[in-house]
């Protein structure tokens, strides 16, 4: 914590508080019916991908998975480009084409939320070879959920990164449940046994401290820039919403999620935290908040205004030329 | 001009744009082949010796063995185009693509229709397809029907060691994805084949023969046997041309209607499984927008709606050959409207 600034924490308590805010709003607007489709919110696990994020820059990739917002949020996407995508707008991060499950920004090195679960780990794999063979200096991120990590792809990723040496790093976020089926169920062995069975480095995360998850990725990012091959994060985390938006949740216990957010939120963890160092006062987080929810209210207000995509824009976009 | 076969011409289209573009990388299981191993390096260049010679030119650096992990290569390959290189995966049997094939479809050709148009995915997946060999069901088939419906790919599919070359640099040098077909019995056919690099665009057929009484399309391998039919019949008086689409994504429709509207008369032949093949494709396209000018009803020459078999006797009945081409033809001019 002590080798972070002031500026690297409000960055990083900003964006944590834009994910919860965003996460929380786009609930209450798709449960009023504003918002189409599917949509799987991260609430719950935003230490994890500022932690992570907070170590990489425009020249590092990253994939996501179906449960993007928050990695599209902490890899620096704009935030009402991401809200316009969601509601299906000309004006979205991808012209209202892609939608809540394939936001991307590949300025920003985010190459994309994904449908498929444990379709971006290869992906990775080969924006990692990008990064060595060009020399970028850069390094590539895959997250998947516990459920991704049961995937063949990742797996095989897991194989081909450390057999070709890439600048590679995979943060499996255990959320406990791989849609309505726990991870303690589905997911034979451990994730850190899978990392060193696959000669890889493995540590297992507390998702909720950004800063543990922070000076993981730290850690693990440097030995990758170094040419010093892929490693693996298991983050453990909590998810306060469903596998999808209309879940009912039935497969959870009485009060957990309550539960969890009395005592497993990664916000008032790192608000304690900051606090008790005097690094970052009350005041200015509350600041942070109110600038963040006005943002966010912009975000929402701008999308429900904002135009649909035209007749013609139906057909563009499927090759650079045909 | 010099004579090269159809394995010369793509060794020679990917060492010519890998000297031109220092960011075109192949990747594959045994591409280079013997990695790790205690004999020869390069032992093999992929399994029939198309890209022998290769590793060491460029190193292992850029002739990139893989482990048998086709998810895994061919997704990196993707995500390598989506970031600054311009990979050619081998996926060595397109039989395989059921191992790896969300990676292609789901990930590299919806990159840039899903996320607004800035996405530039110019990955190259070579394959190898066609019966012929006894290699049996899971060895044999065409498949490329399946990645022409798919919206964000492009089909290459030549029909000679010229073709072969010309398309693969075309297709290097594309900025979209392109699945490029290369039949394996093909290898050793030779023909005179420029030195210099060339391109044969995309979605314009080629008409191998010309002639006023039946349109022919035919793909790949087809071509050569359309084009005897051509041969053989004009010694009767039937003159037929040939349309090679070479492409399937895009099809150069315009071509094939205006043959059609010029003989009348067509047969389709394709090598893929009868049932939404691009004969199908074809004939709807005929049908519906060259009607009119049709004297006979469409004749499609395919192979039966089975897996590929293994016994010579039975696989040589299954390919289409140039006996039932000539067959369909002289249907269609038999016809009486």
């Amino acid at each position: 914590m002590l080798q972070l600034s002031k500026e690297d924490l409000v960055k990083a308590y900003t964006q944590m508080r834009t994910i919860r805010d965003f996460e929380e709003r786009v609930h209450e607007e798709f449960a009023g019916g504003g918002i189409p489709g599917f949509v799987h919110l991260y609430a719950g696990e935003e230490a994890s991908a500022v932690g992570v994020c907070m170590n990489l820059n425009d020249k590092d990739n990253i994939a996501s998975t179906h449960r993007g917002h928050g990695h599209c949020i902490a890899k620096g996407c704009d935030v009402k480009g991401m809200m316009q995508e969601i509601y299906g707008r000309r004006g979205g991060l991808c012209g209202g084409k892609g939608g809540s499950m394939h936001i991307a920004d590949l300025s920003k090195g985010m190459m994309g939320a994904n449908g498929i679960v444990g379709g971006g780990p290869p992906l990775i794999c080969g924006a990692a070879l990008s990064a060595k063979t060009l020399g970028t200096g850069g390094v590539a991120v895959a997250f998947v959920g516990d459920g991704g990590s049961n995937q063949g792809t990742t797996l095989e990723s897991y194989n081909l990164a450390k057999v070709w040496n890439l600048p590679a790093i995979f943060v499996v976020e255990d959320n406990g449940y791989a849609e309505s089926t726990a991870s303690a169920w589905s997911v034979a062995g451990s994730q850190i046994k899978r990392a060193e069975a696959f000669g890889m480095e493995g540590y297992e995360v507390d998702g909720h401290d950004f800063f543990a998850v922070y000076e993981a990725a730290r850690d693990v990012i440097a030995k990758a820039r170094d040419g010093g091959g892929p490693s693996l994060l298991h983050v453990k985390l909590n998810r306060y919403f469903g596998h999808f938006e209309g879940d009912a949740m039935t497969y959870r216990g009485d009060g957990e999620v309550d539960a969890l957010r009395q005592s497993r939120d990664s916000l008032q963890i790192f608000r304690q935290r900051v606090s008790e160092t005097g690094l970052l006062e009350a005041a200015e987080m509350d600041e942070i908040d109110r600038s963040v929810s006005g943002l966010v209210d912009e975000a929402v207000s701008e999308s429900e205004a904002a135009p649909p995509p035209t007749r013609d824009d139906l057909t563009t976009d499927v090759y650079v030329s045909y | 001009m010099p004579k090269k076969s159809f394995r010369q011409a793509i060794n020679e289209a990917l060492a010519m744009e890998m000297r031109r573009d220092p960011t075109v990388v192949l990747m594959g299981e045994d591409v280079a082949g013997g990695a790790g191993a205690a004999g020869e390096d390069d032992a093999w260049g992929g399994p029939l010796g198309v890209t022998k010679g290769l590793m060491p030119e460029f190193g292992r650096d850029r002739i990139l063995d893989t482990p048998i992990s086709e998810s895994a290569f061919i997704g990196a390959a993707a995500g390598a185009a989506a970031t600054g290189l311009r990979p050619v995966a081998e996926l060595m049997f397109v039989d395989f693509m059921g191992v790896c094939l969300d990676q292609i479809y789901n990930q590299a050709g919806k990159f840039r229709y899903m996320f607004g148009g800035k996405a530039v995915t110019p990955m190259v997946v070579r394959t190898m397809y066609g019966a012929g060999f006894r290699a049996a069901s899971q060895h044999s088939q065409c498949l490329y029907p399946v990645f022409t419906h798919m919206p964000g790919l492009k089909v290459a599919i030549p029909s000679s060691p010229y073709e072969a070359k010309g398309l693969l640099i075309q297709a290097i040098r594309d900025d979209d994805p392109v699945i490029f077909f290369e039949h394996k019995v093909m290898y050793d056919d030779e023909e005179e084949v420029p030195d210099e690099a060339y391109t044969i665009p995309f979605g314009e057929a080629n008409l191998t023969r010309e002639g006023d009484d039946v349109t022919i399309v035919a793909l790949g391998r087809m071509v050569q046997f359309a084009n005897q039919v051509a041969d053989k019949l004009e010694g009767e008086g039937i003159t037929c041309t040939v349309v090679d689409p070479r492409t399937t994504s895009p099809m150069d429709e315009d071509t094939i209607l205006e043959c059609v509207e010029e003989t009348g008369r067509l047969v389709i032949v394709d090598e893929a499984s009868p049932r939404c093949n691009i004969a199908t494709d074809v004939s709807a396209l005929v049908s519906e927008r060259a009607f009119g000018a049709l004297k006979a009803p469409i004749r499609m020459v395919t192979p039966p709606h089975t897996p590929v078999p293994f016994a010579a006797e039975l696989e040589d009945l299954y390919i289409p050959n140039p006996e039932r081409i000539e067959e369909a033809v002289r249907s269609v001019m038999g016809h009486q409207a």
